[in-house]
């Protein structure tokens, strides 16, 4: 079946967007390209769920008027300033406002020692040859389906990061994508490369507050982890129940490298979401871990995925999802170690608790398997709340409530511990709160 | 006032059906031990989850009540916090929740809200019950009973037996699976708890641990029901003795709950 979905802006809309962001030829032949080929190719297929009648084509693709940068945090509302600690505001920082930079620091230091950390359009400008070296050339192709394609077309916001050989990054470099306008379209790309020997944690928040206006996003995430490098990956995904989401996020590890994933998947919309790490080097490993919360009639689709073709590799997937009210949500836990991976690991865990009759939930852990050498091992369960640890809590005087919330908490707990910045972390707690009661 | 009182009367309960306590009477007072001892299977652990409110267990008959207030009409928190108290036997176990969230939580539930307990002082007095029970300060900050072995699980029931400070308190096999020092230990902790206010039912196999903690009245279940109590020599003799001679003495031949006199 070929999806007959008119594309909702043509070749000269594409050319004129990017001229006036200034886009080297390259760029804007890409985008070309990638906007016939999306006429063409058809939308993904995740396991499970049928996303051919979503909207990933209505939308409006820029902002009208002038967005208005931000001198200070306090500005900003409330449910944003929740991302930072207050007694120790983050030192590198970009907020990024529907699609423009409205605030952006980075240590001074780090900056010296050449670490990059911007927006891809100006990272387009001021570094051409490292932006074009890496976009969807290693990580994700453009050609890979319509929504790639189309993302790569339409890319209208995004954050670039490059941190050079050697440097290590202790403190987090922290974005927060606001998409302010409830109509307009987040078309997001995120490059993250950490060259050799390097080190860095990234944290990125995306939110949005469209209740009713119905709208998309689409983003691309790749993260290139070179020799011996690691990358602290973590995010929470807070997109308003009028967006469509597709995310993927995409990691790259050569030899001994580390890529972590540390991902907080709070969508109220229909959201597909893959989170697909290659360990391509030997000694390389990988841990994903994701958690979410699914409300309402929301429907989502999770797959993450190691892809093992190093020697000696290690691949961790853990998935934790609640569901209530009637939310569907398939988890598809993928693990794939190539022939020639000898010495590798792979194990992945998927366990969703369900509150609601009314709710689905699905997980389906995978193993694929081409080498010998291997070990591997697996654990799914959909479950509910075990009414024996209710009893004890309330034995202990705690009301029923409150037992209950405390179960799902702890739960959710193993990966909501995983996010690298505190601040971030109780900022997840609270979007679960809101979501659980 | 002297403390609380809980008086049990002609309490009937089932559990599928199936009737386990047939006419139990039983009243506990602050100030006062009692012990209650019987063979496997004759509804000692029922007793206590019933007292609780285990969601299983159906009274079919008699009453429960605390200070005249009518247990069985209240859900099981209620019960918790009007002040009953039940160390289990099996206590569950509680991933991603720690020992010190949870009791965190069990002792604001008794606060109002906004006068939560600060973390400073919950800490102090955490550590101070762990040291006095021998407790290695990382289990506090151990996901509830996870992973813990038998005799950490018994410690960790008196921990919250000692943090939450009820009137009165039922302990279930408390002395199951530990060695002789954790039974110094465990002991040490419930006779702290020791005063006019507070009334404690001891339910055990072993006189060794009425050693420790001296009971002032022991009672012997069988088929559902107390069918001896006494003092403490009570005790000491079914030890010596075994149940026999309380089946001699009253007609029992099978003890067990299915059984009738
Ligand atoms: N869910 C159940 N279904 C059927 N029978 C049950 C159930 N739970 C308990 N019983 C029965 O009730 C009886 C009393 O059990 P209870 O646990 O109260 O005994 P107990 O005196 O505490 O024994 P023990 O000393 O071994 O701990 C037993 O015969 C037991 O098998
Ligand atoms: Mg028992």
């Amino acid at each position: 079946m070929t999806v007959e979905t008119k594309l909702p802006y043509d070749r000269s809309y594409i050319e004129q967007f990017s001229s006036q962001l200034n886009e080297p030829a390259w760029m804007k032949e890409l985008r070309l390209n990638a906007l016939e080929q999306a006429e063409s190719l058809e939308l993904p297929k995740p396991d499970k769920t049928k996303i051919g009648k979503w909207n990933f084509t209505r939308f409006k693709h820029t902002a009208s008027g002038e967005v208005e940068t931000i001198t200070s945090l306090t500005e900003l509302p409330v449910e944003i300033q929740d991302f930072f600690d207050k007694e120790a505001l983050p030192e590198n920082l970009v907020i990024q406002r529907n699609h423009t930079v409205a605030f952006a620091k980075l240590n001074d230091d780090l900056a010296n020692k050449g670490v990059i950390f911007t927006d891809i359009f100006t990272a387009l400008r001021e570094h051409e040859d490292l932006v074009k070296r890496y976009f969807m050339k290693d990580a994700v192709s453009v050609d890979e389906h319509k929504l790639t394609a189309l993302h790569a077309a339409l890319m209208n916001g995004g954050i670039f990061v490059y941190v050079p050989k050697n440097v290590q990054i202790k403190e987090p470099l922290q974005v927060v994508f606001w998409q302010e306008d409830p109509e307009v379209a987040l078309i997001n790309h995120v490059l993250v490369v950490a060259d050799e020997n390097s080190e860095l944690t990234y944290v990125e928040n995306y939110i949005s507050n469209n209740q009713n206006e119905e709208t998309v996003a689409n983003i691309v995430t790749e993260v290139i982890a070179q020799d011996n490098a690691k990358i602290s990956f973590g995010a929470v995904d807070n997109f308003a129940a009028g967006t469509t989401t597709y995310v993927n996020r995409r990691g790259v590890g050569y030899r001994d490298a580390q890529i972590d994933w540390a991902l907080g998947q709070m969508n109220d919309g229909d959201t597909v979401s893959e989170n697909v790490t290659h360990l391509v080097g030997d000694g390389g490993s990988a841990n994903a871990n994701a958690v979410t919360v699914g409300r309402g009639k929301q429907t989502q689709n999770f797959t993450a995925k190691i892809v093992q073709f190093g020697k000696n590799t290690d691949g961790q997937i853990l998935q934790r999802g609640v569901m209530k009210e009637s939310a569907t949500t398939i988890f598809n836990a993928v693990g794939k170690i190539e022939h020639g991976a000898s010495g590798a690991n792979s194990e992945q865990t998927s366990r969703v608790l369900m509150l609601s009759e009314n709710a689905r939930g699905d997980a389906n852990p995978i193993l694929l398997i081409e080498e010998d050498d291997v070990t591997a091992g697996h654990a799914a369960s959909v479950g509910r709340v075990d009414p024996m640890q209710l009893y004890y809590f309330m034995s202990r005087g705690i009301r029923k409530e409150e037992a209950e919330r405390l179960v799902i908490y702890g739960f959710l707990d193993p990966v909501v511990r995983e996010l690298p910045i505190d601040a971030v972390k109780k900022q997840l707690k609270q979007v679960i709160e809101r979501k659980v009661n | 006032m002297a403390g609380s009182t809980l008086e049990i009367k002609n309490l009937h309960v089932s559990i599928e059906d199936k009737e386990i306590l047939k006419g139990v009477n039983l009243t506990i007072k602050g100030g006062e031990f009692h012990a209650i001892m019987g063979p496997n299977g004759t509804g000692k652990s029922t007793l206590a989850s019933a007292i609780m409110g285990h969601p299983k267990y159906e009274i079919t008959e008699g009453s429960i009540t605390l200070n005249g207030e009518d247990v069985l009409e209240m859900e099981v928190d209620e019960r918790a916090r009007a002040g009953l108290f039940l160390a289990m036997q099996y206590p569950s176990e509680v991933s991603g929740v720690t020992t010190s969230e949870f009791l965190r939580s069990a002792i604001n539930a008794r606060r109002e809200e906004g006068d939560e307990i600060p973390l400073m002082k919950f800490i102090k007095e955490l550590d101070k019950d762990l040291d006095y029970l021998e407790i290695d300060q990382n289990m506090a900050t151990r996901y509830l009973n996870e992973g813990f072995s038998g005799g950490e699980k018994k410690r960790n029931e008196i921990l919250q037996l000692m943090q939450i400070k009820p009137d009165i308190a039922i302990l279930d096999e408390i002395d199951s699976g530990l060695d002789i020092d954790a039974l110094k230990v465990v002991s040490k902790g419930i006779n702290k708890m020791r005063g006019e206010e507070f009334g404690c039912l001891i339910i055990t196999h072993y006189q060794r641990l009425l050693n420790y903690i001296t009971p002032d009245y022991v009672h012997v279940m069988m088929q559902g029901r107390v069918v001896k109590s006494g003092g403490p020599e009570l005790a000491q003799r079914l030890e010596a003795e075994g149940y026999d001679w309380i089946k001699e003495e009253l007609g029992i031949e099978d003890e067990t709950v299915g059984q009738n006199a």
